[in-house]
């Protein structure tokens, strides 16, 4: 079970998170014309790498922020944990 | 009744205490402290069972975790479990334990015609004999297998024990309490670490238990028993026996089963069984030791046959001989201090060392002792069917390939060892790739991947001195990490002989025109031949060796196995064994109770149950209840013998004549507020939000971003920044996190505050042509007429002196509100309600009516809203805005779902007004044509509507749009029917909308 640093509450095991994919999909603009491809890339296109992927999740059964994780898909290590918000460098 | 092979006096047993037991049928005395396993050989009993390919006789090979063969069927306190190792049953007063894998009896099985036969099971056998015909497998082969192999039988009855969880915390957990685990215990202890000790034994100490050590002036023994009473006194420690960590996982998180019960005559009153702990430790210390691996010979598998340092243990342990002629076979030093152990005890033993000249302190005090030693020798064979009578011994040269002439010595048990292999299985499980150490020939970790480490055996380090010291030493590291304390702890001396380099000899040579079998995995049954066999058909992966001849796949999962079989493979693929790789060491590192991993979360413990504030009225009122998700719902009100059909069609026709009463606290609902919420709700929402006025409501669907139809309800305006939203009872936490999800990451900017308010309030929703007269009576100061509180209006009330909030909102299709009182007043709304309803003949109706109602209306639910539909689908594109954009809507393009003939909602009503349609049926044109037959939607939900008295369903379908008026199949085989249905409108009853606007 994953050890997940919630940047708000701090070390959680994994059963207090749910997990939301991919944290670099940005959804396009209300109102902006969109490609189907552009639409399609947003909607179902998604990498599914093995190593360093940055991640949602949230913290359901404690302060209910969705925050992103940086973690290795094939070892699971977490490497960084940031606020909704944050700048991710 | 006599306990012929227990010794005068030693062991650790308490012999003021004597406890019977039964085996298979006969009654044995033991002692507390005793296994089963050390109470059965105090007895001479060395047949425990049979072995699970060829029904050869199996006695006992460990006296622990490792043990291959005595697997026991256990009975206690009127249960029974299988699986049970012998050697880690601990005895009780009343114990029943009956041998497995044979039939009729243990003495007499009639499988073991298939040792006759072995010639024609060879590895892979079943593999390719029961292919063909194909046929066979199911009702003959398998049944037949099923019948002949196994390791006891699982009880059919539900499991009256209870089983628990725990979650637990540490600075250092550490796994085995032999020398290393103590010694780090101890010093991480006098840190000030909270340390977790955990031992899977009933007794702590490992290896001290059985040496003949000394650390600072005490027997190994005694330092081990003061230093775990000392560990006990002190607070940051948790000291735990009969507790295995099993498993190594991600982020250091370990599990461990703790046996709380299975060493006595029945659980304790508010005891669990086991107890199984999630630990989170900071760091593990893995001090697991090392398992004897044996060598391998001719028969090596009779009983008699068993480790050398199980022999050694069953004496000084448990006081037991394990034979009186004792033959010990070794290529290492251990062998001799069992061969001391049995000098000591009166019994003369032989010793056979394939070594030609070994010299060392023990073997010196062995010649001293005037032991028997035969260097250059091994066993040959082992003689002797239920039990060793002899073995066939020889000389063997130098380069281990040609033996001597062969000659037979008489001996009622050999003790075989062939070094030490470490038990890396939880350092490997942690991510730790393991490497081949040369000077033990066995494998011990590598590079630390979490924060573990591993010493002692466990480490392939055997000297004492050296163990102490590096546990010592990380204890104190490892502990000052954390808690920043240094306080030193002094390094005991150590007496210990030391031990000359092991041989790596691991298997006799067959001699010339001998055929014995020389097993490698005794609890499945794998030869030297078995892997031979498999290496000549081209299985050349370790790990398709092992699957192909199932070699270290028994419940035993090759403790005692595997380091043999990758030393043959190498041997015969001529590679070094590291280049052969071992089979990968995946938890649990032994079996675990099913119902220790399952926990409390059995029956109606497997999810949480919700209930409404209204329930206990509604067990009282012979409500039938049903499970929606995790709530429990009223299905309906039992009147009488009435049944579900009865009951609900009397309900459902109550709401359309008189009124009816529905709880829907279940329903989700929502606050929201901030100056921003409209703007939210128009972004979520298909439909427009923006000018929706204070004291209204409004219908609304939501999508993913795919443009499936996520949820429905309504939301209310309640003052200008807040809203109330209702959801499904289903999605109402889907629906948070995904408002959630686009006020923090998507639209940061839009000031809104979102929080679930399920729990507070109660609902009831008051349906019916009647309903607004009750209304009236329930708030006789308000203003409920047709103006006063029109279609999808609300108002705030004084219910009887309790604040009310009222919607006039509609599933059901007539005239109806809901009432939402604070939860603490739920039940009393509900029996005002009841009271004053009294003389407009109002009953309470349950989700079958329910169901009736919205179906027949042409309501869509969770059955259409099924994750595959969109908008369109339920007839709802006129809630799809055109003007603004919203969560999903770009999607709504593709072109499937602007396709002509895309599927939509229908009703769907059987020609003969009769016959009930089942749920799930598919519907077809021609319900004779071949296989498949092309499916054109399917029945969504099925009713009897009161409105017509016929059946009446929904039904999803292909270009349905067009179907109005068609005659089609509606098929189910699984209830094995074909109904001739017409297609009508979704809008079965009130097809206009008149009744709720009334």
């Amino acid at each position: 079970m994953l050890y997940i640093n919630c940047p708000h509450c701090g070390m959680r095991s994994q059963n207090e998170f749910s997990y939301g994919g991919d944290a670099s999909v940005i959804r396009p603009e209300l109102n902006k014309e969109v490609s189907d491809q552009e639409w399609d890339n947003f909607v179902y296109n998604r990498k599914s790498l093995r190593g360093k992927h940055l991640e949602l999740w949230q913290h359901i059964s404690g302060c209910r922020q969705w925050i992103k994780v940086e973690r290795d898909t094939a070892t699971h290590e977490i490497f960084r944990t940031f606020k909704a918000d944050e700048e991710v460098a | 009744m006599t306990q012929a092979f227990r010794i005068e006096n030693g062991g650790l047993i308490n012999r003021d205490k004597k406890l019977s037991f039964k085996f298979n049928g006969k009654t044995y005395l033991g002692y507390e402290g005793d296994t089963l396993a050390s109470a059965l050989l105090a007895n001479g009993v060395h047949l425990v069972g049979r072995s699970f390919k060829y029904h050869r006789p199996r006695g006992f090979f460990g006296a622990g975790v490792d043990e291959p063969y005595a697997v026991v069927q256990l009975y206690r306190n009127g249960e029974t479990e299988p699986n049970i190792k012998a050697t880690e049953q601990e005895l009780f007063e009343g114990l029943e334990a009956k041998s497995v894998n044979c039939w009729p009896s243990v003495n007499f099985d009639i499988g073991a015609i298939n040792n006759f036969l072995k010639i024609f099971l060879p590895a892979g056998f079943y593999y390719k004999t029961f292919m063909w015909p194909k046929s066979f497998w199911y009702r003959i082969y398998e049944p037949f297998i099923r019948k002949a192999a196994g390791l006891g039988v699982a009880s059919t009855k539900h499991d009256k024990e209870r089983y628990e969880h725990k979650y637990e915390y540490c600075d250092l957990l550490i796994a085995g309490s032999g020398p290393s685990g103590l010694a780090g215990a101890y010093a991480a202890a006098k840190n000030g670490a909270k340390v977790i000790l955990a031992e899977d034994k009933p007794r702590f100490g490992g290896s001290l238990l059985t040496s003949d050590v000394n650390i600072g002036n005490q027997s190994g023994k005694d330092w081990a028993e003061g230093i775990i009473a000392e560990l006990k006194t002190m607070p940051n420690v948790v000291v735990k026996n009969r507790s295995q960590i099993f498993g190594y996982y991600d982020h250091n998180m370990l599990v461990m089963s703790e046996k709380v019960s299975d060493h006595l005559p029945s659980t304790k009153k508010y005891h669990p069984n086991k107890r199984l702990w999630y630990i989170r430790a900071k760091e593990v210390l893995i001090s697991s030791g090392s398992i004897e691996r044996p060598i391998v010979f001719g028969n090596n598998d009779t009983p008699g046959v068993m480790l050398s340092s199980a022999a050694k243990e069953y004496l000084k342990v448990y006081g037991v001989l394990v034979g009186r002629k004792p033959l010990v076979f070794t290529n290492n030093d251990s062998g001799y201090e069992t061969a001391i152990e049995f000098k000591k005890h009166g019994v003369d033993p032989v010793v056979l060392d394939s070594r030609k000249n070994p010299e060392s302190e023990i073997i010196d005090e062995a010649k001293n002792l005037g032991i028997n030693i035969k260097n250059s020798y091994v066993v040959v064979a082992a003689q002797g069917y239920k039990k060793v009578k002899s073995a066939d011994i020889a000389s063997i040269s130098e380069d281990k390939k040609q033996l001597g002439k062969i000659e037979n010595i008489q001996c009622d048990c050999i003790c075989v060892s062939g070094f030490w292999t470490p038990t890396v299985h939880l350092a490997s499980q942690s991510g730790n790739k393991t490497k081949f150490k040369e000077e033990i020939d066995a494998f011990v970790p590598g590079q630390s991947k979490q924060n573990e480490i591993t010493l002692g055996a466990a480490n392939g380090v055997f000297s004492l001195e050296e163990t102490l010291k590096t546990s010592f030493t990380a204890g104190s590291e490892l502990s000052k990490k954390i808690t920043e304390n240094d306080n030193k702890v002094a390094i005991p001396n150590v007496v210990e002989k030391k031990s000359s380099q092991h041989d790596k000899f691991w298997c006799v040579p067959l001699p010339k025109g001998k055929n014995y079998k020389r097993f490698l995995d005794f609890q499945n049954d794998v030869a030297v031949s078995d892997v031979e066999i498999a290496l000549r058909e081209g299985y050349r992966s370790i790990e398709h060796v092992k699957r192909y001849t199932t070699l270290g796949m028994a419940t035993d999962q090759g403790k005692t196995s595997n380091l043999n079989g990758l030393q043959l493979v190498s041997e015969i693929e001529n590679k070094v064994v590291p280049a052969v790789g071992h089979t990968t060491f995946r938890p649990p590192y032994t079996p675990v109770s099913i119902g220790a991993i399952v926990g409390r979360e059995v029956g109606k413990h497997s999810k949480p149950t919700r209930k409404s504030p209204m329930h206990s009225w509604h067990e009282k009122n012979n409500a039938v209840f049903v499970d929606a998700g995790v709530w429990l719902r009223p299905r309906y009100y039992k009147r009488g013998n009435e049944n579900l059909f009865e009951a609900s069609k009397r309900e459902a026709k109550n709401v359309r004549t008189n009124v009816g009463v529905c709880d829907v606290t279940t329903l989700g609902k929502i606050d929201l507020k901030g100056p921003d919420a409209a703007e939210l709700l128009n972004r979520v929402y298909t439909n427009a939000w923006l000018k929706l006025p204070v004291g209204k409501a409004r219908y609304g669907v939501m999508l993913r971003e795919d443009g499936i139809v996520m949820d429905d309800g309504t939301t209310t305006r309640i003052s200008e920044n807040h809203y109330h939203m209702t959801t499904t009872t289903a999605q109402a936490a889907n629906v948070l996190s995904h408002l959630e999800y686009y006020l923090q990451l998507v639209w940061p900017e839009l000031n809104v505050n979102v929080v679930s308010t399920t729990e507070q309030w109660a609902g009831a929703a008051i349906a019916g042509p009647k309903s607004r007269y009750l209304l009236q009576k329930l708030f006789p100061n308000s203003d409920v007429s047709n103006e006063g509180l029109p279609f999808m209006g609300y108002m705030e009330g004084d219910l009887f002196g309790v604040k009310a909030r009222i919607f006039r909102i509609s599933f059901s299709g007539e005239l109806a509100y809901e009432v939402n009182v604070e939860s603490d007043y739920g039940n009393f709304m509900w029996e005002k309600i009841m009271e004053v309803g009294e003389e407009f003949k109002i009953q309470p109706y349950g989700t079958e009516a329910l169901s009736t109602l919205r179906i027949e209306m042409g309501h869509v639910a969770g059955s259409e809203l099924d994750g595959r539909t969109i908008p369109f689908d339920n007839a709802l594109e006129g809630l799809v805005s055109k003007k603004k954009d919203f969560i999903g809507k770009r999607s709504l393009q593709r072109s499937a779902f602007i396709a002509e003939d895309r599927q939509r909602i229908v009703g769907v009503v059987p020609l003969d007004k009769q016959t009930s349609i089942p749920e799930g049926s598919h519907l077809v044109k021609d319900d004779k044509a071949p296989l498949p037959n092309p499916k054109l939607g399917h029945i969504s939900a099925s009713c009897w509507s009161v409105e017509y008295d016929n059946p009446f369903s929904l039904a999803i379908l292909k270009d349905g749009k067009n179907m109005i008026g068609q005659k089609l199949f509606a098929m189910s085989p699984l209830k094995n029917k074909v109904i001739p249905v017409e297609i009508v409108s979704s809008h079965y009853v009130d097809p206009k909308g008149e009744r709720v606007r009334s």
